[in-house]
């Protein structure tokens, strides 16, 4: 990816007296399981979250509802590397995040409907879902709440003494809110194992990243607090994945945290009405036709002979089925019953 | 006149006051070069460039701070928080510093600036996109706190806000930006153009803060309430037939007590209604006065309809919003007290 590849690099202003600063990987080659396996992922991500527009149109979804499509090598080269009990938080773009923790798309669909099977009993929408069976701490409405709470999630980690690595996902926008740089500054002084994830995608809402950042290099907005950060192609999961593997072993021998700059892009507005005014078609255009993630791995899959167009078109239509079933869910689920109205809630 | 929607009349205010006085600065997220998510500031970059109307990173806490900073030098800032929700970070600046100003330097600093913030629900945003926080800033002494409910106030109050000498909160109800929406989330809203309030003087006007509207008057009972409320109540009381006197505020914070109290006298009822949840919520700070100026007068309890002590729900918006069947309810029961 022309903006992102050739820039990688670490920027840790280090002294010698902290770790000996990391180098951001180059993408591995994933074998034929590993292909698949992220393309399946991806797909789905991608299918169930073009069904979820269609829901909105249609006035199924009402409100808010951020997707995520563009941006799908993200979450699918980080789940890579995880292990059982690693914890994932993120913003409100997070149905993406959800499938990839494993959660299931019948849950996170008639959450979006607001029905009473989502994972909020249908009372939390688009941006405000949970599971504690899959480690996925939210969805959070409010820019960069979540990172402080990411912090927390990995103080547990070392506190309970267990290997696991907090997954704390942020955007641009987010970095530039104050309560990050109290986090890294406690993440760092505490070495706690947490992979601060900053998905630039270059835009928050309407304003892009040159607006609103004095530092555009986001792999760099821990110096000051001694951690280390790494660019990365963020349409390529292989990038992902071996940066992935990079930082949840920076974590997990207790180095502390680590940022990972994800330069990625989204391809649908910031919610669901957008003028988009922001940016041109061309732009958007450019970055689909070149850098799609799911093509990509297609392309590769279908040079290496690892799967023929047929064996892809079945696995769209498992894909398919899924997100048909999880929306036929979500539309014909009941809403919640009004005694719900005064459940969760502390006296 | 011209007739105009809320957006329009706040974007008026906001020109007419940077076109007034160099003085006054507009920021905020999405702001200068998109324009506000709501368009509230749509054009105003264009007309008076970069340096007066401008983006703000994501930094609530230090978009305030830094407009309190510039209101201490005389600098005029109109600061748009993009949703009420969002203020939270900002709530240390705004207590702490800007409400503290004048106290703690004698009167020798003021803090002239206005932080413009969408409130209120019935667009589906759930917990972090409909709240209604009034009550913690009511709470602060040294703010005022302005709530309009039609674009004519809209523009009168925001233009008298950022001529203020002191830090203003002024909420604008989202539901009402495009038309004075009752609660009847069924049927489509009247659009402003249609609407006698939309009209809206041209230039510069000012609607007083600290002075209430009556917006219909009766002689049944009194209803207390501002922002999307006062149709909700209009509403309530052509449903039930009862002969109801509905008072806008318009301010919280200065209170138009005198307007209140004349008119409990006269009908011996009052009603209380808002949005946000019922536990401390400024109802709780209206019937207080009520009881205390107008006790010999009353017949019936002060009654009080809100938001549900819980947060805004996605799914069961329509049964957390204090509608006009909820209404009715309270306005027939104090009726029959
Ligand atoms: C505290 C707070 N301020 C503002 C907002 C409004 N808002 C929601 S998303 C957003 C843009 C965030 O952009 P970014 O962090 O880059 O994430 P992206 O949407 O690109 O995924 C803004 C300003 C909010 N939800 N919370
Ligand atoms: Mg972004």
């Amino acid at each position: 990816m022309a903006v992102a590849a050739k820039k990688a690099s670490v920027r840790s202003k280090s002294d010698g007296k902290s770790n000996s600063a990391p180098v951001a990987p180059k993408p591995v080659d994933f074998n034929k399981e590993q292909e698949l396996a992220a393309y399946r992922d991806m797909l789905l991500m991608r299918r169930f979250e073009e069904k979820a527009g269609q829901l909105y149109g249609m006035g199924f979804i009402g409100g808010f509802c951020h997707l995520y499509i563009g941006q799908e090598a993200v979450v699918t080269g980080l789940k890579m590397a995880l292990i059982e009990g690693d914890q994932m938080i993120t913003a409100y773009r997070d149905h993406a995040h959800m499938l990839a923790m494993d959660m299931s798309p019948r849950g996170v669909m008639a959450e979006l409907t607001g029905r009473r099977g989502g994972y909020s009993k249908g009372k939390g929408g688009s941006m405000h879902m949970f599971s504690k069976e899959k480690n996925f701490y939210g969805g959070h409405g409010i820019v960069g709440a979540q990172v402080s709470l990411g912090t927390g999630l990995a103080f547990a980690n070392r506190y309970r003494e267990n290997k696991n690595v907090s997954l704390t996902y942020f955007g641009d926008g987010a970095a530039n809110q104050g309560q990050v740089y109290e986090s890294f500054n406690m993440a760092s002084l505490w070495k706690l194992p947490v992979i601060y994830i900053i998905e630039n995608n270059r835009y928050a809402m309407g304003t892009s990243v040159s607006r609103s950042s004095a530092e555009t290099d986001f792999s760099q907005r821990g110096a000051s607090f001694r951690i280390p950060g790494i660019q990365v192609d963020g349409m390529d999961v292989r990038a992902v994945k071996a940066a992935a593997d990079l930082a949840t072993e920076w974590c997990r021998s207790g180095k502390g945290p680590i940022i990972l700059e994800m330069q990625t892009y989204r391809y649908r507005g910031h919610s669901m009405s957008d003028p988009a005014k922001y940016r041109s078609k061309e732009e958007v255009q450019k970055m689909r036709s070149e850098h799609d993630p799911i093509e990509q791995v297609k392309a590769r899959v279908l040079e290496k002979k690892w799967a023929s167009e047929d064996d892809l078109k079945a696995l769209d239509k498992e894909v398919r089925d899924i997100v048909a079933d999880a929306a036929e869910f979500a539309q014909t689920d009941p809403e919640p019953d009004a005694s719900e109205l005064y459940t969760d809630i502390t006296h | 006149m011209p007739r105009m929607t809320m957006i329009e009349a706040i974007r008026g205010a906001m020109d007419v006051s940077m076109d007034k006085d160099d003085d006054v600065v507009v920021f905020g997220e999405d702001v200068g070069y998109f324009g506000g998510v709501f368009r509230c500031t749509q054009g105003l970059q264009q007309k008076y460039g970069r340096t007066r109307c401008f983006d703000a990173p994501i930094s609530e806490l230090g978009i305030v701070g830094a407009a309190i900073g510039m209101a201490a030098y005389g600098l005029k800032p109109c600061v748009e928080v993009q949703f009420a929700d969002y203020v939270y970070p900002a709530y240390d600046q705004i207590v702490s510093e800007a409400a503290r100003l004048r106290y703690r330097s004698n009167g020798e600093f003021t803090c002239p600036i206005v932080i413009r913030m969408p409130t209120g629900g019935g667009i589906f945003g759930g917990q972090t996109h409909s709240q209604s926080p009034e009550a913690l800033f009511t709470h602060v002494s040294g703010l005022k706190v302005v709530v309009p409910s039609n674009p004519h106030d809209a523009k009168g109050l925001l233009i008298a806000s950022i001529e203020d000498p002191d830090p203003v909160i002024f909420l604008e109800p989202k539901r009402l930006y495009n038309g004075p929406f009752d609660g009847h989330h069924e049927r489509p809203v009247t659009p402003w153009s249609k609407h006698p309030l939309g009209e809206v003087p041209e230039g510069h006007f000012t609607v007083p803060l600290g002075k209430a509207s009556i917006l219909r008057e009766g002689s049944a009972v009194t209803i207390l309430a501002y922002g999307t409320m006062v149709y909700v109540a209009e509403a309530a009381a052509e449903e039930t037939g009862i002969d109801a006197e509905i008072i806008d505020l318009r301010t919280l914070l200065p209170l138009d007590l005198d307007t209140i109290v004349a008119s409990v006298k006269k009908t011996g009822r009052c009603v209380v209604v808002h949005e946000a949840t019922l536990t401390s919520g400024f109802g709780a700070e209206l019937a207080a006065l009520v009881q205390q100026h107008c006790f010999y007068h009353l017949e019936a309890p002060v009654a009080r309809v809100t938001g549900w002590d819980t947060p805004y729900p996605h799914a069961q918006e329509w049964d957390y919003f204090p509608g006009p069947a909820r209404l009715g309810l309270a306005l027939r029961e104090t009726m029959e007290a």
